[in-house]
């Protein structure tokens, strides 16, 4: 072998081991990215799957999560654990109104199937509205080192301590929501009402509070995902629960209507498929990644990744 | 005084001239409404008419007639590729599907250069006259008469009330709820070139999902049995910004009220099917 | 004339149609009977296309309509009835039974935009038939209500119209007596062998045995999904296996 050729061979090689170390560092980035789309994905799906309607107020809630969480910080001086617990106390309280005011009074009478899905877009540009009233469109920001910039060295990877807590908070409401359904007696009725609200409210399960916990349980979920968020890319803006509810719907449709685990590694899917766009493609298009994604999975699969094949309710 | 006559004037005709293009919007929403579909992609679909009507007309010295049909054409075309795979399914695909399709035009707007990015196109030639919103919009009511009382109207009517024992009955019920979704998106293009061609202007920060909410507003608080109610309801909501300027940004707020609480007290808008029917027949 | 070969069903773990197997023979009423739950009306949801079977083929005159679309096979010629009322009520009793006779109408939507004559003798010709179709059920002088108006015995009349009005081959009833009196009831019978007579073959579901055994010629009783008898109403009413069925093992 010629001594240029053998060279350029090993120059090669370098420039591919230095692809593999951005591609796991793009890794980490991903995961973090998708465990927060995930988790608010899995609130969205809740709802669907036990109330049956399509909330698209799920965004505005995730705004208000994170600006509840940035008030708590700016204002009360809390830490990064109440904050989060107050921000997901504040979009839980508020799943619980929407619920209260715009879904439970659609519940009683036959309506439109479309007539709640409305009503959340309602709700959604209202208190939108009213954010941007009291905001203006200005993106706020928490204090300067609030996460202190640490970070670790996994191998070839370097993780943030912010990366790190967004990734074992998320999974850890993940676990937690699920360990909920599947052991408690309260996920059983969840699961009941899920499964035949008829049946349920047979068997004694008192169908409206399931709806009620149901509602505050994905709101809470949605507001750690608004807080997790607005720390992560240290923004905040009155329009932040947009793009979110795009990617929401996006992962859902992708993990299939309904389906925790589907939203789950939906979320991921979506998490990876962005930042490998923007590292390798272009970062003008990351907000149509969500739509592109979503467009191909209703063209193949329209049943989500894991494929129950959704009957028709007849 | 002459001068305060003049723009007087100049305002309450731009005011004219929307309450006919918003008109045609709700119009546009109320044909995927009548057949049980949201569809929350009508303002990127007017955008995409807007866009390809004012670069025809400024670039390429097209006619404004060819104009304003390709500026409907090119939005009817992309929802048959969105509606085809969507509409297949049930319910409420197609709203979600129309949600994200939104925000991926509103970045292809602000990305390409045939759109001029971020600043538009400026400079859009006066070619709208009153005659042509007059025109347009006496076409799409004739239309919706006619349709009303055939053999489609009476499918899309099925199709909303009930999927499952339309299709039975014999209906091909996607056909339908395609083709009523890609009617809707030609009629919201066309209003869009005929709005480009009277603000004289483009830009890629009208037509997200703020303004296909506000479509949808028109429509619901008219009410969907009949195109007499988003005719109304647009009417209605165009005219009351011009009286409720006093609440700023908080304008929007409103429209989210009206939305709930139409939809909870006012199910059937303010314009029903039995606005037009004597006690009598009500049985 | 309808041949089911062996369909099964299963929803999720869950097998609900295992291995059915029945015909109908052209210009009779045949019975589908069966305690609730036994799946009756899966039978009717995969024969009318609203539901694809696991396994198993659906055999109408000869031909293949296991995975064909609703629409397909009702331009097939059959039509069917729900147990849960599916009526549109925000339309009028007429126009309930125009949307049945959609696939008569073949005008264009050209013609429909400018009125041409081919929109206006069908409308005309049909809309006729279409009253016609009502006074089968004695709701001709409601035709300009709003079908949501009607009572609930009407309503099922003129759901049995407007499943009519598709000018179907088979017609699939579902229940129709559930809900009603005995006198409504038998009322209703009587129009079913009326609307027979006139040359449709019929398949209706019924959970009560009593009530369809006058009227029909055969009789299949379905039980946890499973075929567990056919034949004349008198063999069937003998037979040990429906006798349990319907009474329990102690009865």
């Amino acid at each position: 072998m010629e001594p240029e050729t053998a060279f350029s061979a090993i120059g090669e090689d370098l420039i591919c081991i230095g692809r593999v170390t951005v591609f796991l560092q793009q890794f980490a980035n991903a995961l973090a990215l998708g465990s927060v789309y995930a988790l608010f994905a899995i609130g969205f799906t809740l709802i669907f799957g036990v109330l049956e309607i399509i909330t698209l107020a799920h965004g505005t809630i995730f705004m208000v999560g994170a600006f509840a969480g940035l008030l708590a910080v700016t204002k009360l001086h809390l830490g990064l654990g109440p904050a989060i617990l107050t921000a997901m106390l504040a979009a839980g309280t508020l799943g619980w109104v929407i619920d209260l005011v715009a879904v439970r009074p659609l519940r009683k009478r036959s309506f439109h199937h479309l007539a709640p899905m409305i009503a959340t877009i309602g709700c959604a540009t209202f208190i939108t509205s009213i954010a941007q009233g009291l905001f203006g469109a200005e993106a706020y920001r928490f204090p300067f080192d609030f996460v202190p910039a640490t970070s670790y060295t996994l191998g070839p990877v370097q993780l943030t301590l912010l990366q790190l807590i967004i990734i074992a908070i998320s999974f850890a409401f993940m676990v937690i929501i699920i360990v909920l359904l599947h052991k408690t007696k309260w996920g059983k009725a969840v699961r009941a009402v899920a499964e035949n609200r008829r049946t349920a409210a047979l068997l004694g399960i008192p169908v409206d509070r399931v709806y009620q916990i149901t509602s505050f349980t994905a709101g809470a979920l949605g507001g750690a995902a608004g807080i997790l968020t607005g720390i992560n890319f240290n923004t905040i803006h009155a329009f932040m629960g947009g793009p979110m509810l795009h990617r929401g719907i996006a992962v859902v449709i992708l993990g299939g209507m309904g389906d925790i685990r589907g939203a789950l590694l939906g979320g991921l899917i979506l998490g990876f498929s962005e930042i490998m766009s923007v590292a390798y493609i272009s970062s003008d298009f990351r907000d149509a990644v969500s739509f592109g994604l979503l467009f191909l999975i209703l063209l193949l699969k329209p049943a989500g990744i894991f494929g129950r094949t959704g009957e028709r309710k007849v | 005084m002459g001068e305060f006559l003049a723009s007087t004037w100049y305002t309450y005709n731009t005011l004219l001239y929307t309450i006919f293009v918003n008109g045609m919007l709700a119009l546009s929403i109320y044909l995927t409404l009548a057949c049980g579909q949201l569809s929350l992609g009508n303002a990127a679909f007017m955008g995409m008419g807007a866009y390809t009507a004012a670069i025809l007309t400024m670039k390429a010295g097209a006619p404004f007639g060819i104009a304003l049909i390709a500026g409907g054409a090119l939005p009817a075309l992309v929802a048959l590729i969105i509606g085809i795979p969507t509409l297949r399914l049930s319910g409420v695909y197609l709203a979600m599907a129309t949600l994200g399709f939104g925000e991926v035009v509103r970045v292809a707007f602000l990305n390409m250069s045939i759109t001029g990015g971020s600043l538009g196109l400026n400079g859009v030639p006066a070619k709208t006259e009153f005659w042509h919103l007059l025109l347009v919009m006496g076409i799409l009511i004739y239309f919706f008469v006619k349709l009303k009382s055939s053999r489609f109207g009476r499918a899309l009517e099925a199709i909303n009330e009930d999927e499952t024992a339309a299709s039975v009955m014999g209906i091909r019920t996607t056909l339908f709820k395609v083709w009523a979704f890609a009617a809707g998106a030609f009629i919201a293009g066309v209003a869009g070139g005929l709005n480009a061609h009277f603000t004289f202007f483009v830009s890629p920060r009208e037509y997200g999902f703020e303004f296909a909410v506000d479509i949808l507003t028109f429509a619901i608080l008219g009410g969907t049995q009949t195109f007499w109610g988003p005719i109304v309801g647009s009417t209605i909501l165009t005219l009351l910004p011009e009286l409720l300027r006093f609440m700023g940004p908080y304008r929007l707020a409103l429209n989210g009220l009206i939305l709930l609480f139409v939809v909870i007290y006012l199910p059937n808008g303010i314009v029903s099917r039995d606005t037009f029917k004597k006690k009598a027949d009500r049985g | 004339m309808l041949k089911v070969q062996n369909i099964i069903k299963d929803f999720g773990g869950l097998r609900v149609l295992d291995g059915v197997v029945f015909q109908v023979a052209e210009g009779a009423i045949f019975g589908l009977i069966g305690p609730n739950g036994a799946g009756k009306t899966t039978v009717f949801n995969i024969v009318s296309g609203l539901l694809q079977p696991t396994d198993g083929r659906v055999i109408f005159n000869g031909a293949d309509i296991t995975r064909l679309p609703p629409h397909a096979i009702a331009a097939q010629g059959i039509s069917r009835t729900f147990q849960n009322i599916r009526i549109f009520g925000e339309m009028s009793l007429l126009e309930n039974v125009l949307v049945g006779m959609h696939r008569l109408f073949s005008y264009s939507p050209a013609a429909m935009f400018f009125d041409l004559p081919k929109k206006r003798t069908e409308e005309k010709l049909l809309r006729e038939k279409a009253c016609d179709i009502l006074s089968l059920v004695n709701l001709e002088d409601k035709a300009d209500w709003a079908a949501k108006n009607l009572s609930y015995g009407g309503q099922r009349k003129l759901e049995l119209a407007r499943a009519l009005a598709t000018d179907p081959k088979l017609l699939l009833v579902d229940e129709p007596a559930a809900g009603m009196n005995p006198a409504e009831t038998e009322e209703l019978m009587d129009e079913i062998v009326q609307i027979n007579r006139r040359g449709y073959t019929i398949c209706v579901i019924e959970h009560d045995m009593k009530v369809i055994m006058g009227i029909c010629g055969q009789i299949a009783v379905l039980n946890f999904g499973e075929l567990i008898a056919e034949g004349s109403p008198e063999e069937v009413k003998r037979n040990p296996l429906v006798i349990e069925a319907y009474l329990g093992k102690e009865g």
